[in-house]
């Protein structure tokens, strides 16, 4: 992918001005800081659809706004970044709009105050992220991981959709604002079980929790600075999100905190052995946000604490980590692209040496990964504090603390190992001659860096102002820390150092601790990208068994399906109605009505019978003019007519046309079980039709559209015939598509009859079936 | 009068879908021939059928005698017989041309547009 696209192309104009867009956001956002770090809720709405209790509605209160800034701010580091890694790709234009497009529907996501429109845009991330994961849509590799992002994500969007109805539905209105209002009822709901394995459905399969994590990792496919922005600030942070904001409505049971905990307790601990695994840069950094977002769920499953007791550390935990995670990954990600972008590679086995071409590079990754191991110093280490003492605090979990431990552990090693392998060591031999990308690529990271060196020396700021407001929205209340949040306790320092020691410690001893962990991994019996493919694969034959079950190609079948449906339906509708209605007397018909009546059912049946074509076209001209004098008989003479008229250009054109066609003496009958099948299917469609007119005829005839013509036909047609008056005036519109279809027939008719060239026609004949080609499975999917 | 034509108009349809139901090109025309006189007389017996009042105004009077047959029926019936003429013709053209071009009127052999994918199918 980094091959084969001109180096020297020029970035347009539009690329560079783009990044104005999210730094105005971001400082507009900066303006609602003190709103919010106040405990206020800033509100914006407008009525959408006000009868079904949808309005287009914005929320900012501390939550939403540590989000909208994560989202802002590294939003313009990352369009920024793109400018210059883009350089030369074909489509940029697609590609910015793509980016911008996620922007703004991830804005969207954590500022709506409806839940139908916090689903609109979740939807609206997964589209754009869809987009932006297969944007190198010529590789393989790239639509699937795509498609698997889709789908995985889309599938748990459509759970959580069901449950924002049910929650909607309990709480009585679609606005978070009024929900918050009053959030205690939702608990007792008997719907309350059903809403949380909804919303947590669609909340884990977004940011990835053990077992739907597999897309992340393959939606590295993408393009190194939307994967950047996907996975650090942004698209899997949804769901912790999501979470974070129900976490006042619906948290605080057992259900809500034990499955939280566990689940991200699994996720992180395993993603993170996973990610030491991985050679590939990309993959290392997409397993530790799989760690990184396990231990945000992890976290949120904490007590919520009470108003005047002592507030949650966890939930301010997990919040500190959003932003930590956020800051370091942003920054690691971009340290990554710009690796890969003056080296061409970015496996750890081939990169080395590169702290001398690329010092601000080797700089900016030294500052991030130090926030990621959680050295001393850094926001980093104030963040691991606090989940070490809100881990050994008594209301957790007990297993809480030992599989953060475990966690950090490793995702300390990891961060020494991107530190170290491909800055120290050798020179790497790589496909280009390494030296430090312009401005554009390494002021991001550097900056990000910097960020969480300054947000560890000067914590109050981001603590006072962004994450204790951020916490609050998630407790539902204005919590009072009664210790400093950056000083835990003592057993979570002495914790954090043994963190530090154990983590250099596998990082002497790596080959053999990362050999171990590949073997391991290697012996899991299933992985969820197999189990992805396997469901794959088992939908794509379901589809292409009833495609061929239904759509057979052969045209009698398909006409033997409408008929049965229109048969059954018709039968079914009338004993569910109850509308069978026997004539309650004789019929009082003449014999010359009785054998009219005969006559046309006995030439019906002769036509079936008919051997030969010329008694199927007699019995045919019976049929038809048999039913001309019943016309005749009963008032209609000008139907009769016609139908006289129209019958005898039938017979003469059938029998012209017949005349050029094989004669039935080659005929194949088809077989008695055929036969009886097809038999039972007109039998029953004849016989539904005869029960619907019974009991219509039971009925009088409704005659009022009838006399409105009668009345108006002399006054408003001028006519005295009723019938002609109805045609040519009235429905003269439809007596006109009535002649118009005539006319088309005919054209076409003559059209297909005309002499001249008919190569077209003969080109689509059939093979013969010894030559016929296997048409290939419908299989596409599971390729 | 009306149920001897609902029984003939079901006798009609039956006769109609079974033909319809052959693989035989010509079979399915007379098929399609005979579902719109079902079509025609179950659109005339739904309206009620009365012997021989035609539904005509006489020269001084402003309003039918009371009883004539029902006028909006028939009105619908001229035009079903007209369209279903044009599609009956054009069906016939469609299925000279047909054999013309492929030498059956077979419809199970005709697979140009949805050719055989292997699946087995009863003859």
């Amino acid at each position: 992918m980094a091959s084969g696209f001109k180096i020297d192309a020029r970035v347009p104009l539009y690329a560079r001005l783009v990044v104005a867009l999210p730094v105005a956001l971001f400082a507009w956002f900066c303006t609602m800081v003190p709103a919010t770090a106040g405990g206020e809720t800033l509100a914006w709405e407008v009525a959408w659809l006000p009868q079904r209790g949808i309005a287009l509605g914005f929320i900012v209160d501390g939550l939403s706004l540590l989000f909208a800034l994560l989202i802002t701010g590294i939003g313009s580091f990352i369009l920024l970044f793109s400018s210059e890694y883009m350089r030369g790709y074909p489509q940029r234009g697609r590609f910015t709009t793509f980016l911008v497009a996620f922007m703004l529907a991830m804005l969207g996501l954590v500022l709506s105050d409806n839940l139908i429109l916090l689903f609109v845009f979740w939807e609206l991330t997964t589209i754009t992220s869809f987009l932006l994961i297969g944007y190198d849509h010529e590789d393989a590799t790239a639509r699937r991981a795509a498609l698997q992002g889709l789908l995985v994500t889309g599938a748990g969007a459509l759970a959580m959709l069901a449950g924002f109805v049910l929650l909607g539905d309990a709480a009585g209105t679609l606005s978070l604002r009024e929900m918050l209002a009053s959030p205690a009822s939702l608990v007792e709901h008997p719907h309350y079980q059903a809403i949380v394995i909804l919303v947590l459905a669609g909340a884990f399969t977004k940011s990835a929790q053990f077992p739907f994590h597999f897309w992340l990792p393959n939606a590295m496919a993408a393009p190194t600075p939307v994967s950047a922005y996907l996975h650090s600030a942004t698209m899997v942070k949804a769901g912790v999100f999501l979470l974070a904001r129900l976490t006042p409505l619906l948290g605080g049971t057992d259900l809500w905190m034990e499955t939280l905990t566990a689940v991200g307790a699994v996720t992180a601990v395993y993603s993170s052995v996973l990610a030491l695994t991985r050679t590939d840069l990309k993959q290392v950094l997409a397993y530790t946000t799989i760690m990184a977002l396990g231990t945000c769920v992890m976290f949120l499953g904490s007590p919520v604490g009470s108003e005047g007791g002592t507030a949650s550390v966890g939930l301010l935990a997990a919040m500190s980590f959003v932003l930590i995670h956020a800051l370091y990954k942003a920054a690691l990600f971009l340290a990554v692209g710009t690796i890969e972008h003056s080296t061409g590679i970015r496996d750890l086995r081939l990169l080395g040496g590169l702290r001398k071409p690329m010092p601000l590079t080797f700089a900016a990754t030294v500052l991030a990964t130090s926030s990621m191991a959680g050295l001393p110093l850094t926001i980093g280490f104030l963040g691991k504090d606090l989940l070490y003492t809100a881990g050994f605090l008594p209301e957790s979990a007990p297993y809480a603390v030992w599989a953060m431990f475990a966690a950090a552990v490793l995702i300390a090693a990891a961060a020494l190992l991107i530190a170290v392998q491909p800055f120290l060591g050798d020179s790497p031999n790589s496909p280009k001659v390494p030296r430090e990308g312009r401005w554009t690529l390494w002021v991001g990271p550097l900056t990000l860096g910097i960020a969480g060196l300054v947000f560890g020396l000067q914590p109050q700021f981001a603590f006072n102002r962004l994450l204790v407001p951020a916490a609050a929205s998630v407790m539902g209340y204005q919590p009072h820390f009664e210790h400093d949040p950056w000083h835990g306790s003592t057993a979570a320092f002495w914790l954090s150092l043994t963190t530090l020691a154990t983590a250099v410690l596998i990082f002497w001893r790596r080959k053999a601790v990362f050999g171990g962990f590949g073997r391991a991994v290697s012996r899991l019996p299933l992985t969820g990208d197999q189990a992805y493919d396997v469901v794959m694969a088992g939908v794509s034959r379901l589809a292409a068994w009833q495609t061929r079950r239904v759509q057979s190609g052969i045209q009698r079948r398909y006409i033997l399906i409408v008929f049965a449906t229109l048969g059954l339906g018709l039968a079914v509708t009338l004993v569910i109605k109850d509308a069978i209605r026997w004539p309650t007397e004789t019929p009082q018909a003449t014999l010359l009505e009785w054998s009219l009546a005969l006559l046309v059912a006995a030439s019906a049946v002769v036509t079936i019978l008919a051997r030969t074509r010329f008694l199927a076209i007699c019995s045919l001209g019976v049929v038809g003019t048999c039913t001309a004098l019943i016309f005749l008989i009963f008032g209609a003479p000008d139907v009769a007519m016609t139908q006289l008229i129209v019958e005898t250009l039938v017979t003469v054109l059938v029998a012209m046309v017949l005349l050029k066609l094989p004669d039935f003496s080659k005929e194949i009958w088809p077989s008695r079980a055929i036969r009886i099948r097809n038999g039972l299917v007109a039998l029953t469609v004849g016989v539904s039709i005869t029960l619907v007119l019974l009991a219509v005829t039971a009925q009088p005839p409704q005659r009022a559209v009838t006399e409105y013509f009668e009345r108006t036909a002399v006054p408003g047609g001028h006519g005295r015939n009723i019938v002609n008056v109805i045609l040519v005036d009235f429905r003269a519109l439809d007596t006109l598509g009535e002649i118009t279809v005539l006319g088309i027939a005919g054209v076409a008719a003559f059209a297909l009859l005309m002499p001249g060239p008919r190569r077209r026609l003969k080109a689509t004949r059939p093979t013969k079936p010894s030559e016929k080609a296997r048409q290939p499975d419908a299989t596409e999917g599971a390729a | 009068m009306e149920p001897i034509i609902a029984v003939v108009v079901g006798v009609l349809m039956a006769a109609s879908v079974y033909l319809m139901l052959s693989r035989n090109l010509v079979r399915f025309v007379f098929g399609l021939a005979l579902i719109s006189h079902a079509a025609n007389l179950l659109i005339f017996v739904s309206g009620g059928m009365i012997r021989g009042m035609t539904p005509l105004i006489a020269p001084n009077a402003a309003l039918p005698e009371p009883g004539v047959a029902n006028a909006l029926p028939q009105a619908l019936m001229l035009t079903a017989i007209v369209i279903s003429f044009s599609v009956l013709a054009f069906a016939l053209v469609l299925a000279f041309r047909t054999y013309e071009e492929l030498k059956t009127v077979d419809t199970d052999a005709m697979r140009a547009a949805e050719p055989d994918n292997g699946i087995g199918e009863e003859s």
